[in-house]
This record gives C-alpha cells, structure tokens and sequence, in this order.
C-alpha cells in the first residue's frame, strides 16, 4: 500500500517538473523566435548605407536572394550570360536602325541587378563615346551623392550631377560616404527606418507628378484618377498617395523606363502626355532642346533622319497589360512571395518569371509549368515574328531612302519619309528594347509593331516616289 | 529506497511522467485544443495559411461560412475522419517541409467542397448542376467562382 501511494506520488512530481522545464525549454525558444522574426537589427542602416553589404546583416534571407542576381539564367528570349550575346550581332538590323548611335557599336542582352554598374563601366557606348553623369541615375546607389552636391537638396544635386561627365560623375558618386560606389540597391527601395517601400529617383517622382497632372487614362494606377478628383493643392506624391501594391510596381519604375538621359536637357520620363506609345511620341514631339531644336536622340547615319531612341519602357509597356489592369505589381511576378520556414519573404533574386514558374504564375494560374510556359512562349514567339517582318519593312524602307538620296533626292523633299522614318523606328525601338517580347502586353506589342510596319512601308513608297518624280 | 526491488517503478514513473508532461504541453503550446473548434484562427496556426485567411476577411463568404463550413464534411465521423486526415498530412509536412508549393487543394478536398457548395446553393443551381456532382470531371462551382471563398489568390 506505502509503496504504490509513493510510486503515484513520484509520477505525478515527474510530470510536474517534464511541464516545467519544457514550459521553460519553449519559452526560450519562443523568445528566441519573437527576436529573429521579422528580423534583428544587428547594425545601423541610414540613408547614407549605400552599400548593400549591412543591409545584409540585418535582414539575410533577402540580401542572399538578392546576391543570387549575379547567377547565369537564360530564357527563350533573354539572358545573362559573363559576356551576354550581342544583340547587334544576332540582329544584323539592329545595327542599321542604330546607324550613327552608340547603340551601333555595343548592344547586348542585359544581366542580373547586381552587374547594372559594372556592365555600365565597361560598355563601349559608355568607355568610347562620352556619356553624362545622368547615367548614374539607375546605375548606382546615388541619392546621398545628389544630397551632398545639392546641401541637403536632392533634386539640385540630381540636376548638378547629370551635367557632368560620367567619369566625373562617377568619382563623386565614389567620393560619397565610406563604402565607395555601389550598384542601386537597398536605400534605394526601402526606408532605412521603418523598411517601408518608397521611391527616391528624382526622374520617377517627376514623371509621375506629370503623368498624375495629365488627361491620360490610367486605370491601372487608382490612386492617380483619385488624386485628380481631390482638390490637387500638392502634386501627386507616390510616397504618400499610392497603395502598397502600387508601389511594388512604382519602385520597378523608377529606372525600368523609358527616358532621355541628357546631355541637352536634364533626365526626364516623358509621361506628360501619358504612357502609351504614340502618347510618349507626342510628348518627345512637343520637347525643344535648349537652342529651340525639336527633341530627337540622334541623327540616322544613312538617311540622315532625326530619330528616338526608345529606352527599355517596361513600366509603360505593362501599364498597357491585362496584369497591370488586374492588380498585379512587378514584384508579384518578378520578386514573387516564398516561404522560408515560417517566414515569408519577397524573393529578391529579381529574374525572369519564366524561370520561376511556380512561384511566379502558378499561385494564380493553376495550370501546369509546361502549359503556362507554352502559353508565354506562344505569345512571344508571336511578337519575335511580327518584329522580324516590322525589322525587314524598315530596312526596305532606308534601303529606299538611301537609294534616293543617291539619286540625289534633297533632305527638303525626304522630310516626309523622314517623318515616317522617325515613327516606325520608334515603334519598333519601343517593342524590341523592351525585356518581355511582348508579354507585359501582346495585344499593344502587336499594335505598335503593326503601326511600325505600316509607317515603314508608307515611308518606303515616299521615297520610291521622290526617286521616281526626280 | 536503496532497495533494489522498488528503483524500477520509480523509474517508470519517471519517464512516463515526463513524456506525459511534455507531450501535455506541446499539445496546449501547440494549440491542440484549437483543432477542435471551428474557429478560422486555428487553420492558420502554422502561417500557411495566413493568405488565404486574410483574404477570406475580405472575401464574399466571410460572413456567411468558416474555413470549416466549405472544407469539412458536416456529418460528424467524415468530419472528424477528414480533420484526421487533413491533420496528419498538414503536421507531417510543416514539420518536414517536404509540401509542394504552391499548395493546391487534393481531389478528396475538391469532392468535400464541392459537396458543400450544393449544401447551401444546391436548391438555386438545381438547374444548372444536371448529371454527376462528383465524378472528376463534373463542372465544379470554383471552377468560375474562385473567389467566392478566399479571393482570387486564394
């Protein structure tokens, strides 16, 4: 009797003290759960932390993702291998719509994040014509920079560094701070203090004021068409006015863009007019260069055309897309959401979605891999053919400009096919220099294209008619 | 207690104690009670969910059905039978991060929900659910409402 009443006596006592050393044990572990989520601000990130490297300390899970972008990826229609394919070379055309541009001489396919500032010191257009300091704009981390050459005021030091020259501007960017020059990257993006989305390019945060100002239609981006029914005492401000998920796209904006970088007039994103083709042509057609010049790029060096150059107008071209009509931001395709343990992390290994198809596509399109990468394979392959035929309608189109020019036809009598010129090669600019082939929006890639083919063959039927009335 | 005969139950007790004890509390600090109930909270208590619960605030059903209501059968063995069964594969794969992401519903899942649809809408889209409710390739509500339950996310 004595022996059972102690054994049930020490059981229990056992199991009192199991509870507490594993209430004890989980409680530590808790502890240590609560401290390393979200993170643990081991060091000090500020404004002037342009180097990444910190940042990293701080929040690892992103910085690592983030490191991945050196990674060699290929897809159909893009790579990024060391030394990426020419693209001058793949698409002998290119090279004569570039005629007399820099683009003429060294054009490739573009690499990860991590490359944007090395890749640039090295390009020919950079190293053998001479560039402005604007260039840094979306190269390198260069707020502080703009900040310490305007005292304090970033738009003053944006317009004083864009005047300089690259190497100039290249060394106070270097000069900047303890860490040296880095490629765009945390500070960029995030507040240091809260980790909160912004933007900080002075570029971007002028377009959007313009695009908000004007009539164009944008119903992709709420927050504009509600900023227009307010009273508009301030300008729009994408740092105050827009959603979150607006701002996982504006962020994308701030460089992937089309622009003019300068060295004639000061960087700008021509969205006065709005962000389709025609209505960014209108905005570049109305733009006087400082001596009273219409605004052009550079001077065809077979015709003698004054052209644009279209840049790589990815935020534009999605404007236009049925995923930007739906919602979807950049960052939910290209920096997709995964799951590490408990935490879920926007993956800042920025890559092609055709590389990550389940992460990227299938949380909203429950279809197999194969099927959804056929799907965007079709509508690239589409837009690939409809350019190939828009490239050969604009050779045919300078090769009949040459001819006339030959047979002695006068610039006064070509200004007609010059203007066809000018409009068909900045269709076919804005869909090739592109990075989707079509699919941030196939219908409008295919409408420009269509546009860019009718204009080269009314351009070529010009000059074969001047040629033949001489 | 020096005697030989006695140590051996004391022992026992001990470990039995101690398992008991243990598995005491990380059945309560792992919110065993929760599974349960009906109450939404306990779907996402391992963060998987979390998407999916969010979006189900905001979604169309939110005042009219719980996570259990569309993904559990209502008679009680095939409830119980099913949390089992759910239960056992969610734990397994949390705890093993071994799942396929992203998640999606498995065909058994699909029959359950697609049962309860019927359960409240069946007598209005009588009309239109002609033939099998539940062979493979019946027309399933969701297949167009996908946002009925938790947004198109979801």
């Amino acid at each position: 009797m004595r022996n059972k009443a102690l054994l049930v006596a020490t059981g229990v006592l056992s199991a009192v003290v199991a509870l507490l050393v594993a209430a004890l044990l989980t409680s530590i572990f808790q502890r240590k759960q609560e401290a390393k989520n979200p993170y643990v601000r081991l060091v000090d990130v500020t404004e002037e932390t342009t180097d990444p490297a910190p940042w990293g300390t701080n929040w690892s899970r992103e910085y690592d993702d983030y490191k991945r972008t050196v990674d060699t990826t290929r897809t159909r229609f893009g790579g990024s291998e060391a030394l990426p394919e020419e693209k001058i070379e793949r698409d002998p055309w290119l090279k004569r719509m570039f005629a007399g541009y820099a683009f003429a001489i060294d054009y490739r396919d573009r690499r990860g994040h991590a490359y944007m500032l090395s890749d640039q010191e090295m390009t020919k257009r950079v190293t053998e014509r001479p560039q402005p300091g604007a260039c840094l704009h979306c190269h390198a981390s260069v707020i502080p920079t703009y900040r310490r050459l305007g005292n304090g005021d970033v738009f003053a030091g944006f317009e004083a560094l864009g005047k300089m020259t690259y190497a100039d501007a290249h060394a106070e960017v270097a000069k900047t701070g303890t860490s040296g020059i880095h490629p765009v990257s945390c500070v960029d993006c995030h507040d240091p203090k809260t980790m909160e989305l912004r933007v900080t390019r002075p570029g971007f945060i002028r377009g959007i004021q313009a695009l908000a100002a004007s009539e164009a239609l944008v119903p992709h981006i709420p927050t504009i068409e509600r900023w227009r029914q307010g009273k508009r005492d301030t300008p729009y401000d994408a740092n105050v006015d827009a959603t979150r998920q607006e701002m996982r796209s504006f962020v994308c904006g701030q460089c992937h863009v089309e622009y003019y970088c300068g060295p004639k007039m000061t960087l700008e994103f021509p969205w006065a007019n709005g962000l389709k083709v025609e209505q960014i042509e209108a905005t570049w057609d109305a733009t006087k260069f400082p001596d009273g010049h219409r605004f052009y790029d550079w001077k065809h060096a077979e015709t003698g055309a004054e052209v644009l150059k279209a840049q790589h107008p990815e935020f534009e071209m999605w404007s236009q897309g049925i995923h930007a009509r739906s919602g979807v931001a950049c960052a939910d395709c290209h920096m997709p959401y995964k799951r590490e343990g408990a935490a879920k992390v926007s993956d800042h290994w920025v890559r092609s979605p055709l590389i990550n198809v389940s992460r990227a596509c299938q949380v909203c399109h429950v279809y197999p891999e194969a099927e959804i990468t056929a799907r965007v394979e079709a509508i690239q392959d589409r837009t690939h053919t409809l350019m190939e035929r828009a490239a050969v309608a604009l050779t045919d189109m300078l090769d009949a400009t040459v001819a006339a020019k030959k047979a002695g036809a006068t610039d006064e009598q070509l200004a007609p096919v010059f203007a066809f010129q000018r409009q068909a090669q900045w269709r076919l600019d804005f869909v090739a220099a592109e990075n989707s082939m079509g699919f941030h929006a196939p219908a409008e890639a295919a409408r420009i294209l269509a546009e860019s083919i009718d204009y080269s063959r009314q351009g070529q039927i010009a000059a074969k008619g001047v040629t033949t009335s001489r | 207690m020096g005697d030989g005969v006695t140590r051996t139950p004391f022992l026992v007790a001990a470990a039995l104690g101690a398992a008991l004890g243990l598995g005491a509390f990380t059945f309560d600090y792992g919110e065993g009670l929760s599974y349960f109930s009906k109450d939404p909270r306990a779907c996402r208590n391992c963060h998987i969910m979390n998407p999916e619960y969010a979006s189900w605030l905001k979604g169309p059903h939110h005042q009219a059905a719980v996570c259990i209501d569309c993904h559990l059968p209502h008679d009680f063995v095939r409830k119980y039978l099913a949390k089992a069964d759910n239960g056992y594969r969610h734990s397994k794969g949390f705890t093993f991060q071994d799942f396929h992401e992203p998640i999606y519903v498995k065909p058994r899942g699909v029959a359950i929900l697609q049962e309860n649809c019927m359960r409240c809408h069946g007598d209005f889209v009588h009309d239109i659910v002609q033939g099998s409710k539940t062979a493979d390739d019946a027309v399933r509500c969701v297949h167009c409402h996908r946002g009925a339950g938790h947004g198109a996310r979801g």
